[in-house]
């Protein structure tokens, strides 16, 4: 059993720092990520950390500098929110390619313009195919779990690839709930050390990092790249199942909320899955058979295991709070995906919601369950919830 | 590089062993061939100066090499340009005071050969 403490998102993944205690933290301050490193500053001053932090610049130099510290051997984090992970993505997609286990908070806010402080996952979004595991979290609670064992997942060393672990900006970055922080030294033991076996200052073991790679080799090391990620899934089992016996939880790929009989299910990500299960319920209550699903790792993306869990069902909307300007959404895109090798594929619908912090009701995903069950759709054009006009 | 590895044998990301220029053969980029007329040079050095790859070797001849006018030259004399590394960029011809040095087509010389 761990304590139980009223904190935010924010304080939440600065919790997790604590006991991870990395050798390096490198940010800079965007709202709303900014209350992370606020927490884990005090912690650094008040010396209950030996972590070296290092003010810079821009989130350029400081994905840059984690990337230097990272490659000297140390294990190195970061935080960041939407136009930073935008400064930053040159140094963000040469990060899996170097094969640095960096692990970074993003707390979701929308890209500009019109600039905007607010929640939506069009940061994230523009980064899933550079090659980041990424880690959804509904709440503050799973932010400090999701923490944990994203540490453990990127470091193993079948994977050595960096990993996001997502929360809403404000929504839950900046909202107090109750948070269980279990046992410092048994996190610790979980979390252990990074591995030294790869530090560059080995003078035993010369080696080149970051070379000009030509046609010759470039294919080559990508091909290795996403090798790594395909075994993500087994180590995220086992890291989970180790993690598990601290917390007495399970760490799914995704979770499913009433599904097992369910006639339509909503597929949403982060804190909007709250509000789902609230909606859920409602329409339960009403005799309706109907459930949620709410992915949690998205990349790698588990394509098999989200078919099985739909199956049955016989529609399907996606909730996505992102827009892919001229295509289907990012995360209708991979239910549509999935799904497409059933032989008796569901009806779907895409439904955009909430962007730039547009607040989400759980009225309006009831009425998305009604339009389901009407089976009034049209899976070619994406309808909008809560827009005016 | 000169030895191919598959995908699965690389090492984790973009890591290579250190020191690894010699092996590369960046004399396959060249278009243009430098070709060393020694009975007109008075190896002064400046085209191995000027050479941007240090793809012309010296060494040390203490009994003299025939050079311009039947001159022996002793002491550090110049060799064939290193075709292995010569990038064909012709400074050595330019910088060449006694004119020594022609450059060719890559094409031209690989046609004399054929002839040859």
């Amino acid at each position: 059993m761990g304590v139980k403490k009223a904190i935010t998102g924010a304080q939440a993944a600065a919790e997790a720092m604590r006991q991870i205690n990395p050798d390096v933290v490198v940010a800079y301050p965007i709202t709303p990520q900014t209350p992370i490193v606020e927490q884990f500053a005090k912690y650094v001053a008040d010396g209950i950390v030996d972590t070296e932090m290092v003010p810079v610049e821009s989130e350029h130099s400081a994905m840059s500098a984690a990337v230097g510290a990272e490659t000297a051997g140390a294990r190195a984090m970061s935080a960041t929110s939407s136009q930073g992970l935008a400064l930053m993505w040159e140094v963000v997609a040469a990060t899996p390619g170097l094969r640095l286990p960096i692990v970074m908070s993003l707390v979701n806010r929308a890209l500009s313009a019109p600039i905007n402080i607010h929640c939506d996952h069009s940061d994230v979004m523009g980064v899933t195919t550079v090659g980041w595991i990424q880690i959804f979290s509904e709440n503050a609670q799973e932010v400090y779990e999701n923490t944990l064992l994203a540490i453990r997942v990127a470091e193993d060393k079948r994977i050595q690839l960096p990993a996001m672990v997502n929360q809403d900006g404000f929504i839950t970055s900046h909202a107090v709930e109750p948070v269980e922080i279990f046992d410092d030294a048994l996190v610790r033991k979980f979390v252990g050390v990074r591995s030294l076996d790869r530090a560059l200052l080995d003078v035993e073991h010369p080696r080149s990092v970051g070379p000009l790679v030509l046609p010759d080799y470039y294919f080559e090391f990508k091909r290795a790249q996403e090798e790594a990620m395909s075994k993500v899934f087994e180590v995220y089992r086992e890291v989970g199942t180790e993690l598990s016996a601290i917390t007495g939880k399970q760490y799914p790929f995704f979770e499913t909320y009433r599904t097992d009989d369910a006639e339509a299910v909503v597929v949403v990500l982060n804190s909007a899955a709250g509000t789902a299960k609230a909606a859920v319920d409602a329409v339960r209550a009403q005799g309706k058979k109907v459930g949620m699903l709410k992915p949690i790792l998205f990349r790698p993306f588990p394509y098999t295991e989200v078919r099985d869990a739909l199956r049955h069902v016989p529609v399907v909307g996606v909730l996505d709070r992102s827009m892919d300007f001229g295509a289907y959404a990012p995360v209708y895109s991979e239910f549509r995906n999935a799904l497409w090798e059933l032989d008796k594929r569901p009806s779907m619908q895409s439904y955009i919601y909430g962007l730039g912090g547009r607040d989400i009701m759980t009225t309006e995903i009831e009425a998305v369950f009604e339009e389901l069950l009407s089976g009034e759709l049209d899976p070619e054009h994406q309808r909008y919830i809560g827009l005016r006009g | 590089m000169s030895e191919r590895k598959a995908w699965q044998e690389l090492e984790l990301g973009v890591e290579l062993p250190a020191a690894t220029s010699l092996g590369y053969k960046t004399g396959g980029w060249r278009v243009l061939r430098p070709v060393w007329n020694a009975s007109e040079c008075t190896h002064c050095m400046i085209c191995v100066s000027y050479c941007p790859d240090m793809a012309i070797p010296v060494t040390k001849s203490e009994e003299g090499v025939a050079g311009k006018g039947g001159r022996m030259f002793k002491g550090i004399v110049r060799l064939e340009t290193n075709l292995d590394y010569c990038k064909g960029c012709g400074i050595c011809a330019h910088e060449c005071p006694t004119k020594c040095i022609s450059i060719i087509r890559e094409e031209e010389a690989e046609q004399a050969a054929c002839k040859l």
